[in-house]
This record gives structure tokens, sequence and C-alpha cells, in this order.
């Protein structure tokens, strides 16, 4: 009975770094994601927001212990009590946890649109998935397709089936918007609200943040490789006063309807971070503490966040 | 269906000019040859009744400027007739079509083999990438593009027939046997050394590049998905790997006629097999002009045969090609 | 940082450097010892013939009692001959139809297409067999067959290649510049051009010898007297059933490792001039 007590998935300062060959530079380390914390509970969409090329994509990796062999973890990461070791990552990759990738480059080009939904499995899990077909409005001749004759629409539904298909506890979905119409993103948004209220537990990873403030329970705004705040999606859809970190508070000026502002700065590359707070260099409330020292993740007000200076 | 006739046709197309244009280079390349062929026939055959050689002055065309004396040859060609060989006395297409069965005979087993093996070995070296088995299947397939099939041929003759006595030395069937008396079993027993040999040159094309196709693959986003959705690395090989990999190396297979014909002209030299390749040998070496224009140009139909079933493959087995009128 | 970065790739550039100057030098040993080998050494003694392995005969004599290591190492060089000169003659028809067709209009381009194709549809053996018979056999006629059967595949790198370079910007700014095609040529292809051109003339050097031995085994090419590798594993032929191994062995495995060593050669020297293309 405790096991209801966790969350279904609990991540302590996890780090991932690559350890890269190159004959003409050498060895040397590449650190993408650093003491990074999340939490998210059955029932709930967590949104893990930030802009493109932040290393959110390695963190599905992560979880679901896929990282290409020249990666490093560092870190826990629990699930329902349980720590992920590659054992159980591998026992539960397709059974209770399933990733929802982010385009039709994820389907395999010479497998018909049914066999690839159905997976690996024995026995052939048809019947389910022909129902699964019907509920995502696929018709039944979509099965015989293959990737390249299935529009945006249907194979953004096809990868949500082989979610569906396997009962998994917790979701992640990548990037499941881009390239989508509004009206398209809407419905497949609709479908991960309807899997947590089913009781699943979904991790959406986006850089679409007025997507994620409208469908997400919470959402961990994701920063050169770490998590620099994590706050209830009521809080960012209040405003900047109710916000914690100033790139939070920055991404929320920056949206269209709140006036466009661009923040100052690039983010930092994964080989050359800053050795204090990841942010400090755009910052304009840091202070000398700020570059010395990394601060590190606090909770404040019904939230948790990054810095030294939040209030 | 209309995309793959029309493109069977291209093919046709294509191929005929190819015939074409060798004809003309083959048919130029011997008469610039110092060998007269009328003289040589007279002197081959010995003392000939004048129709003889009306005859066979006929059929070259003495006398008659290059460009009609080729379209001599060509129209006769076209007729069928492909002369009669000085070597073995008898009309050069019969010889061809006897030839060819053993030809193919050998030249099938060994493809087939190299193919086997070399896509084999290619799955292993690209499904454990730079583990030990990858290091030394491809340090071997690099050594053996280096030594000359025919050199290998030799050693082994001279180790597996010679020294240890299990295979024959040469030769399709035994000694001294009506054809009519040879078992099939007789037949593979000489067959195994010389498909073995010429199926050494070009595997390790094949493994080569089966192993680039299989990196390519596990590399890719869709094997990434199948392992999140807990795919384990055999399931990912039978499922994905396998048919994303055996189609480009069944065209790559075929698309290498060329270099299995010329490897088997060596083959069947070292192992006195009597297919085409041996008989062009001899043509050559005999001055038989008819048989070596003969063999050279069927050499290239059977090439241009290969070349188009392996393009004609690669439509077929890609979904975008063979799916586009749904 | 930078610096071990830079000192990494000095030292293996170094590295191929030293190698490529030592494979070159043992190349060019072999050869002028092979050159130097005087008729007599190769002489026929009967007295002495099928003598197998020994201290005084390393690879043993053959059937005429020729000491068969001379009679290889004489033939490995005029082996080198015939793969450095129809190497040569292959590089220059393939720069030459190379750029015509990168450069010319697209008939010429579908033309030499067509051509290439033609090549590459005849099996090698038969057509430098077929030109063999039309030179009267003899060293000329195998030249000319191993030159007209190994350009295409360099042909089409450098066809490739110009393609390539002529997309580049500052091809298009030195047109626009009113320079001539022929200036452009000179000082823009040509340059970029030569380090694949060599490279791939020194890889094209042991298919070559390959290439020259199995003609000369079949018994086009070189007259029988001549020494040449091919010949010898063609003599060999005829006593490997009385167990005169070391006819067909020695000379044999000679042949590979020379053809191994130029390999590594052009290997290194890609290293050397080519650094980037050859870390792939």
């Amino acid at each position: 009975m405790r096991k209801t007590d966790f969350p279904l998935l609990e991540i302590c300062d996890l780090s991932v770094s690559f350890k890269m060959y190159d004959s003409v530079l050498g060895q040397r380390d590449l650190r993408v994601i650093s003491n990074l914390s999340i939490k998210v509970d059955k029932g709930e969409i967590l949104a893990i927001a930030g802009s493109s090329g932040s290393g959110k994509s390695l963190l599905a990796s992560a979880i679901l212990g896929i990282l290409p062999e020249n990666a490093a973890v560092a870190g826990d990461m629990c699930y329902n009590g349980q720590k992920l070791t590659p054992r159980l990552q591998e026992k539960l990759r397709g059974t209770e946890m399933a990733l929802v990738p982010q385009s039709i480059a994820y389907l395999d080009p010479l497998m018909r649109a049914g066999a690839q939904a159905d997976g690996h499995k024995k026995p052939c899990p048809t019947a389910k998935r022909r129902g699964i077909f019907g509920r995502l409005g696929l018709s039944e001749s979509t099965e015989k397709l293959y990737p390249f004759q299935l529009s945006g629409g249907m194979a953004r539904r096809v990868l949500v089936s082989t979610a569906l298909i396997t009962d998994a506890g917790l979701i992640i979905a990548d990037e499941p918007t881009p390239g989508m119409s509004l009206h398209q993103a809407l419905e497949a948004l609709t479908l991960f609200r309807e899997m947590a209220d089913e009781g699943k537990a979904v991790i959406l990873i986006t850089h679409d943040i007025d997507l994620a403030f409208a469908f997400a329970d919470k959402i961990a705004v994701f920063y050169a490789g770490t998590t620099v705040e994590t706050a209830s999606a009521l809080d960012f859809r209040t405003g900047p006063e109710s916000l914690r970190h100033p790139y939070s508070k920055a991404l929320w000026s920056a949206l269209p309807q709140n006036g466009f502002e661009p923040i100052a700065g690039v983010q930092p590359y994964a080989g050359n971070l800053p050795k204090g707070c990841l942010f400090a260099p755009r910052c304009s409330c840091k202070s000398a503490k700020c570059e010395q020292e990394a601060p590190p993740m606090r909770d404040l007000r019904g939230g948790e966040v990054r810095c030294f200076y939040a209030m | 269906m209309t995309e793959i006739v029309k493109q069977v046709f291209i093919h046709i197309i294509r191929a005929i000019s190819l015939l074409f244009a060798v004809s003309v280079i083959s048919f130029t390349l011997v008469s610039a040859s110092p060998v007269d062929p009328v003289q040589q026939y007279i002197m081959g055959i010995g003392p000939v009744s004048e129709e003889q050689r009306i005859e066979i002055e006929a059929y070259w065309g003495i006398d008659k400027p290059p460009a009609e004396r080729y379209f001599n040859w060509l129209s006769a060609l076209l007729h069928g007739n492909f002369g009669t060989s000085l070597l073995y006395r008898r009309p050069v297409i019969e010889i061809i079509s006897e030839r060819f069965q053993n030809s193919l005979a050998l030249m099938m087993c060994a493809w087939l083999l190299s193919g086997i093996i070399g896509f084999s070995l290619g799955c292993i070296m690209g499904m454990n990438r730079d583990k030990w088995a990858d290091k030394v299947i491809s340090k071997l397939c690099y050594l053996l593009s280096s030594v000359p099939t025919f050199w290998l041929g030799l050693v082994f003759l001279m180790i597996f027939a010679v020294i240890l006595g299990w295979f024959p030395v040469g030769f399709s069937t035994p000694i001294g046997m009506r054809s009519s008396e040879v078992t099939l079993w007789q037949r593979l027993h000489h067959l195994v050394l010389p498909a073995f040999t010429l199926s050494l040159m070009s595997f390790s094309n094949i493994a080569l590049h089966t192993r680039q196709k299989m990196i390519d693959v596990m590399n890719s986003e869709y094997v990434l998905f199948a392992r999140a959705r807990g795919e384990s690395r055999w399931t990912l090989f039978c499922r994905h790997a396998l048919r994303n990999t055996v189609l480009p190396a069944i065209t790559l297979q075929f698309a290498s006629f060329a270099e299995l014909f010329g490897g088997s002209v060596l083959a069947e030299n070292v192992f006195s097999y009597p297919g085409l390749g041996s008989a062009v040998s001899a043509a050559g070496l005999n001055s038989d002009v008819p048989l070596l224009l003969g063999i050279t140009l069927f050499s290239t139909l059977f090439v241009c045969v290969g070349n188009m079933i392996a393009n004609l493959l690669y439509g077929v087995v890609d979904p975008k090609m063979r799916e586009v009128d749904r | 940082m930078s610096q071990t970065r830079y000192r990494r790739r000095f030292n293996q550039r170094t590295k191929a450097l030293i190698l490529t100057i030592i494979l070159a030098v043992l190349m060019l040993v072999i050869y002028t010892f092979g050159i130097l080998i005087s008729e007599e050494a190769v002489s026929t003694d009967v007295l002495n013939a099928k003598q197998p392995p020994s201290w005084g005969h390393l690879f043993g004599t053959d059937n005429l009692g020729r000491d068969l290591l001379m009679r290889t190492v004489k033939g490995l060089s005029v082996s080198m001959t015939v793969g450095i000169v129809a190497s040569c003659i292959s590089a220059v028809i393939a720069i030459l139809i190379g750029i015509v067709a990168a450069m010319g209009s697209k008939f010429m381009d579908g033309i030499i297409n067509w051509i290439i194709d033609l090549m590459m549809g005849i099996p090698h053996t038969v057509f430098i067999i077929l030109i063999s018979f039309s030179l009267g056999r003899g060293l000329k006629g195998l030249l000319v067959g191993i030159a007209a059967t190994h350009w295409t595949s360099l042909a089409r790198l450098i066809r490739g290649e110009v393609l390539q370079l002529r997309s580049q910007h500052y091809i298009a700014v030195s047109r626009r510049l009113g320079k001539s095609s022929e200036w452009i040529l000179i000082h823009h292809l040509l340059p970029h051009l030569a380090p694949q051109l060599i490279v791939g003339l020194v890889l094209m050097f042991p298919h070559a010898i390959l290439h020259e031995a199995s003609i000369s085994f079949l018994g086009y090419g070189l007259a029988p007297e001549q020494p040449a590798i091919g010949i010898i594993l063609a003599e060999s032929m005829r006593y490997l059933s009385s167990g005169m191994w070391w006819m067909a062995v020695f000379p044999g495995l000679l042949l590979v490792l020379i053809v191994l060593l130029i390999d590594r050669l052009g290997e290194n020297l890609r290293t050397v001039i080519d650094p980037y293309s050859a870390q792939e």
C-alpha cells in the first residue's frame, strides 16, 4: 500500500554526458543534461518546456534507457518507488513506459502501418489495435499503408496508437505537435489529456509553450540541459508575478500575446557551459555569486526554482 | 503497373543500344588485329574446296569497305548465324549454349554462395560494430580484395585436390565419361572448388556494403523507437534490420554480373572447367574470331540482364515505386 | 586543449608521411632490384631444376632450374612498370573525361555517362582479351587493355567533384568577374582535384597489377619467356600434380604482399595530402 505514496516517476539530479571521440580533437565530455530533477504523478500531465536544442529529447531516451552507448548517466531515477536500473528499464520499455516519438521518421519505411502499430509482442494484438485505430479516426484501410503514404496527421495518430496499445502507466510524448495545424495539435493534445484522465502519467516534451500552458497540469522549464523552475500550469497562465525564475518570466514575456519581447543572448552550447548558474550570462539580476556557484533546486510557493534570489 | 512497363521498356532500349555499341567496338577491334580471319580459317581447316572458300569469304565480306563488312556480319548475326568456331569446328551458337549451361551452374553457385556468406558476414559486422568480430572480418575482407582470385584457386587446387585428394583436379565431369552417364553428385563434386573460389572474389564487396547499410539502419530513428518499445537486439534484427538491408544487398548482387563473368574466366582456366570463360580465352589465343565475338556479345547481354534485374528490383521492392498507382 | 589538438593532428600526418616515405623507398628498392637482375641470374640450369626451397634458392627453382625468387622479383618489377604506365594513362583519360562531363553541356555529360556504362557492361577480363587480341597480344595490348578498363571509377569521382566545385560560391564569383573557363579550370579546379587524382592514381595501381597478373596468367600480355608473375603461375599449373607447390605459393604470396603494401602506401598518402577525406 505504501507504493501509492511515491510519484510514478521521480528524477533526482540526473546528468547525461557524451564521450566524444574525434581523431582531430581527441576525447572530451559533452554534458547535455545536468542536475535535472522532475516528478510526475498518475493522472497528470507534466510539460517539459524549453527552446529547441536544449537536450529535451535525450531526457526521454535517458528515462527509457535507450541512450547511445557513449553516453554516461548519473543521478537517480525511480519508477513507482523502485530504482530505475537498466534491467528494470528493459522490463518496463513497451509495457509500463511508452514513447510517442516526434515524426514519421520513427516508423520503419518498409513496414505497413498496421504491423507497425501491432508491435513485436506475441500474440499479435490486432483486434485491440483495430479498436484503437477506430477510436483515433483511422479508417480500416490505413493498416495497409506504408509510412510514406500517411499524411502528417495520420502518422501522428499511428504513433499515438503505439502507446495506447501497451496499457503503459507512463507516456512520454516527444514534441508531438510540430508540423501540425492548430486543429490537429489540439486534437493530439486532447488525446493526451484523455490518457491522463484515465490515470496515466504523461510527460509532454515540447517547445510549444503556449499549448503546454493550456493542457498541462505542471510545467517544468528546461534551460541548457536542466530544469530551472517547476510550477503549476496555473501560475504560467496567471502571469510573471506568480512565476519564480527570471528565465520563466522572460519566456512568458516572449509570447506573442504578452508583448513578444525577446530575451537577449543565446542559450549556452553543451560543450561550453558557464561555471555557475547556467542562466547567469543572460540574467538581468545576477550577482557575483551566480557566476561562481550553481544554485540548487529549492521549494518556493508550491513550486520549485533554481535561483538564489527568486522570491 | 504502367510505371514498371515503362521502366522495362527504357531498360530494354538501353540494353539494345549498349549491345549495338559493343558489337561495333568488338568488330572494329577484331578487324584491326594482325590476324586475318580468312587466312586463319584456311590455315586451320587445311585444304578447302573452292565452294567453302567462297562461303567463308562471303561471311567475312572480304574486299569490301569496313562499314559494309560490319553490316554484312551484323545481318548474319541477326539471322542467328554467328559463324563457325575454328577451334571446335562447330557453330558458335551451339558452343555458347552448351558451355553457358556449365558456366551458369558455376556462376550461380558462386553467386548464391558469395551472396549468402557476404550478407551474413555483413550482418555480423554491422550488428557488432567496432567489436572484435567486426574488426577481424573487415580486415579479412580488405585482405581478400588484394588477393588475386586465380592464385587462390591454384592454392585451393593444390591443397584440396592434389594433397588432400578431396576434390577432382578439374573439368566439370569425370574424364572419359559420357555426359549422359554423369550423376548430379559428380557434377556437384566438380563444382565445389571452382564455385567457392569464384565466390571469394565478390563476397567482400557485398559484406562491406551490408555492414554499412546495417550500421545506418541501427542508427536510424525507427530502430531507436523500436528499442523504446522494448524490442530486443534479436527482434530488432529480424523485424527491421533484415528487412531494410536484404533488398539492397540482392540488388547489388544482380548488379555485379560483370565482375562475376570476369572472375569466371579466370576460375574456369584454373580448374579447366569447360565453360564460356575458358572458351573465350582459348578463342583469343587460337585466333578463333567468330567464337571470340560471339562470347563477347553474349557476356555483354548477360551483364545487361543482371543490371536490368537490379534496376527493376530496385523499383519493385521500394514501396514508393510499387504502390505509386494506389 | 587546442595545442594538444594541433599536436595530435600533426603527429598523425607526420606518422603517415614517414610511413609513406618508407613504403615508397621499399617499392623503389624492389623495383630497381628487379630491373638490375641480370639475365644470368634467371638463366636455365637444368642440373638444378625442380629444387624445393633451400638457403641457396629461397623460393626454390622451376622446371628449367631458374631461381624462382629472382624470377619473381624481376617479374614484379615488370608488373610494376605495367601498373604505373596503365594507371597513368587511365588517370589522364579519367581527368579529361571527368572534366568534359562536368564542364560541358548536359548532352556531353549524357554521352559520357553512356560510355562509362558501356565500359562497365563488358566484363573487364573479356574486354582486355579482345583488346590484346586486336593489338597482337604483347605488352602494348596489356597496357591499352588495362588503361581502357580502369579509368571509369576515377572519372566518375572527378566528375562528381567538379560538379560540386562548380556549385561553390567562389567559382561563381570568379565567373562573374569575367574569368574564362580555362582560367577557372587552371586556377580553381585543378588545384582542388590534384590530391584526389594522385590518391586515386596510387589506389588504382594495385588493381592494375592484379589485372596484369591475371591477364598474363591467361596467356595474353607478355611473352612466355619474359618474367612475369602471371606466367610463372601459369607454368606452375602444369607441375601442381607433381608436387612442386613452391612454384605456385611463393610468387603469389609476394604478389599479394606487394599489392597490400601499395594499398597501404595509397592510404597513407591520402592522410598526408588530403587529411579530411581520409578520416571517414
